[in-house]
């Protein structure tokens, strides 16, 4: 998998030893080429550097050099009380920060042995699922913008905006929610919350029709995604990739129908999945779970329980001594917490486990023998976030 | 460690202890990995809820035998190796690290683990085993998740699991990277987060923050503290 040098060494020698009389080496497969793309680079999405080795435009193999964005999560989590590490990991996933800090939340309660209330997980949902539709808007305009089609970023980032907006009025933040807190919400839905959810749903679901209008049927977006990017469900399975990604190579599973949390089993939805497991088929699977994302909040906003919103936690936390683990979809795949008590105020360990960061790694196994505009749309339609490929 | 303890501690009237000691004694609970803390009134006192939480606190939960014919199947076969708890109703294996690389290859073979969710380790540095090695699995077929867990000392290797799990290969070097656990066999043991000359592993528990922090300005600003 990482037979490639990155070094100027390799790539000196790669042409200093060519020796153009050996028939082995003809002179025309001597433009086996190392060339480096990112980590400034528009298409990765951030600060990810992927080694290309390319024969001509084809690629015979990937590396990617990853680790700029560290900032050391895990450690940070171990000098801070249970409490004070919740908004650390908004910053992880940044664009759906909602959904990290559930699974967060979600993980200590379930350390704590408690569970939040009934209205409590409703708005949860609500969040989370509007959360997914705007991460998935993002991911749209700008894996379409890597591709050459600059409109649907337009049109995402309008309708990402009623989200943010909601987002915003519900706990001030736009991107770095920090919405949860261990044990419920700390805030109740602001006056005309329900009605202006029910209007984003209303709003949305033609503007889906519209992105889909522009791409689906689009000859130059079926040209640059149809077959491109292909991974099996077997390889998936075995590099571990979640979300989208796996569901568009056929296999149907999504955490919140297989172990459900946060009472999604009290919603109706689809998992959709896709046949190819390219990069066209990954993009309808996307485009149908914004749809089912609306479908849930639908019924989530119509059926939303009045009560509490806080469970009865300790003011200082302070869980036994033990171990668990806990994950939920997240809008780019399973993102689980490890959790490690001492008995103390302070976590022991925190391991997150990101879906990026594995999905990331089928990379390689995606885009040998594409082209080097492939990687592109690849790394597009692998949905990472950098801050949490990195953490 | 001592810099660790500048962090603030909210206080707490049910902290019993002054701040400043709150850290060297977590560290003792967490090595030798006991109960034997005084047990903490419920937090909150009269405010504490009185349900579920509140009776479990002093103690708190504690890992129970877990049985299942998954568990009959190994226990017959391993025997004294092999332990099966469950914390919380979560299932884990406690295994003997010689027996690891047949195990982990036996549940993927023979019941359908076939997604290796994360391997992630954890630093107890006052045990005698100062490592625990953690595999999340889980099987799609079965729609059933456990962890496997070894004990394993400092300098120690275990055999890698990417023959197993394509998956493993970036989970073991990022264990290697904050740890420093070699894996057996693994195809590219090298750094993955952080760069390759970096000295030390980060999530170590005698790794400090701030005397990394330290040693980088002194070197790189020639001032003698950033903090």
């Amino acid at each position: 998998m990482n037979e490639i040098k990155d070094d100027s060494a390799a790539l000196k020698n790669e042409f200093t030893n060519l020796d153009l009389e050996t028939p082995e080496k003809p002179y025309l497969d001597s433009n086996e080429l190392i060339i480096n793309m990112g980590p400034q680079h528009p298409a990765t999405h951030g600060v990810l550097r992927v080694i290309l080795k390319l024969d001509g435009e084809k690629v015979l193999g990937t590396e990617c050099v990853i680790g700029y964005l560290h900032r050391g999560v895990e450690k940070i989590a171990e000098n801070r009380t249970y409490t004070m590490f919740n908004p650390y990991v908004d910053r992880m996933d940044y664009v759906a920060a909602v959904s990290n800090g559930l699974g967060y939340c979600l993980a200590i309660e379930k350390l704590l042995n408690v569970e939040a209330p009934a209205r409590a997980n409703y708005i949860r949902v609500i969040l989370t699922e509007l959360n997914r539709i705007a991460s998935h808007q993002l991911w749209l305009g700008t894996h379409a913008l890597d591709i050459g089609a600059m409109t649907p970023l337009f049109y995402t980032f309008r309708d990402r905006e009623e989200i943010l907006k909601i987002f915003e009025k519900y706990c001030g933040a736009r991107l770095t929610t920090h919405a949860f807190r261990i044990g419920g919400c700390q805030y109740e839905t602001y006056a005309g919350f329900e009605k202006e959810v029910k209007n984003f749903v209303q709003f949305v679901r033609p503007k889906i029709d519209e992105y889909e209008e522009l791409l689906t049927t689009n000859r130059i977006w079926l040209e640059r995604t149809k077959n491109v990017g292909v991974i099996s469900g077997a390889d998936a399975i075995a590099l571990g990739v979640t979300g989208p990604v796996l569901r568009a190579s056929g296999v149907k599973w999504d955490l919140r129908k297989a172990q459900p949390y946060s009472r999604y089993q009290n919603f109706e939805f689809e998992i959709p999945t896709g046949e190819n497991g390219d990069t066209y088929d990954r993009y309808l699977v996307r485009m149908a779970e914004m749809r089912q994302s609306l479908r849930i909040i639908e019924q989530a906003v119509n059926a939303i329980p009045e009560g509490p919103i806080m469970a009865k936690v300790p003011k200082v936390i302070k869980p036994a001594v033990g171990e668990i683990y806990q994950s939920i979809e997240a809008p780019k795949g399973e993102l689980g917490y490890f959790v490690v008590s001492d008995g103390s105020t302070q976590p022991y360990r925190v391991r997150v486990r990101p879906p990026s960061f594995v999905n990331l790694q089928a990379l390689d196994v995606m885009v040998r023998g594409m082209l080097v505009a492939d990687v592109v749309a690849v790394i597009g339609t692998l949905d990472i976030v950098l801050g949490e490929v990195d953490r | 460690m001592a810099e660790e303890s500048k962090t603030p501690v909210p206080p707490s009237p049910e902290d019993k202890k002054p701040a400043t000691e709150a850290v060297p004694s977590k560290q003792t609970s967490a090595a030798s990995n006991a109960v034997e803390k005084p047990p903490a009134q419920p937090a909150a006192s009269g405010a504490a809820p009185p349900a579920k939480p509140a009776p479990a606190k002093p103690a708190g939960p504690v890992p129970e035998a877990w049985n299942s014919p998954l568990v009959e199947k190994y226990k017959h076969q391993f025997g004294s190796g092999l332990e099966a708890l469950s914390y919380l109703g979560q299932n884990y294996f406690a295994v003997d690290r010689s027996l690891i690389a047949n195990f982990l290859k036996l549940l993927r073979d023979d019941d359908q683990f076939d997604y290796c969710v994360d391997i992630t380790a954890v630093h107890y540095p006052k045990r005698d085993k100062q490592f625990d090695l953690i595999w999340i699995l889980y099987s799609f077929s079965r729609n059933e998740r456990i962890r496997v867990k070894t004990q394993i000392a400092d300098g120690e290797s275990l055999p890698s699991s990417v023959p197993i799990w394509a998956t493993a290969n970036w989970l073991e070097r990022e264990v290697y990277d904050m740890f420093g656990i070699k894996f057996d066999g693994h195809p590219d043991m090298r750094r993955i987060l952080l760069p390759e000359g970096w000295k030390g592993f980060p999530l170590r528990k005698d790794y400090g923050i701030l005397q990394q922090d330290k040693e980088w300005v002194q070197i790189n600003l020639g001032i003698e503290s950033g903090q």
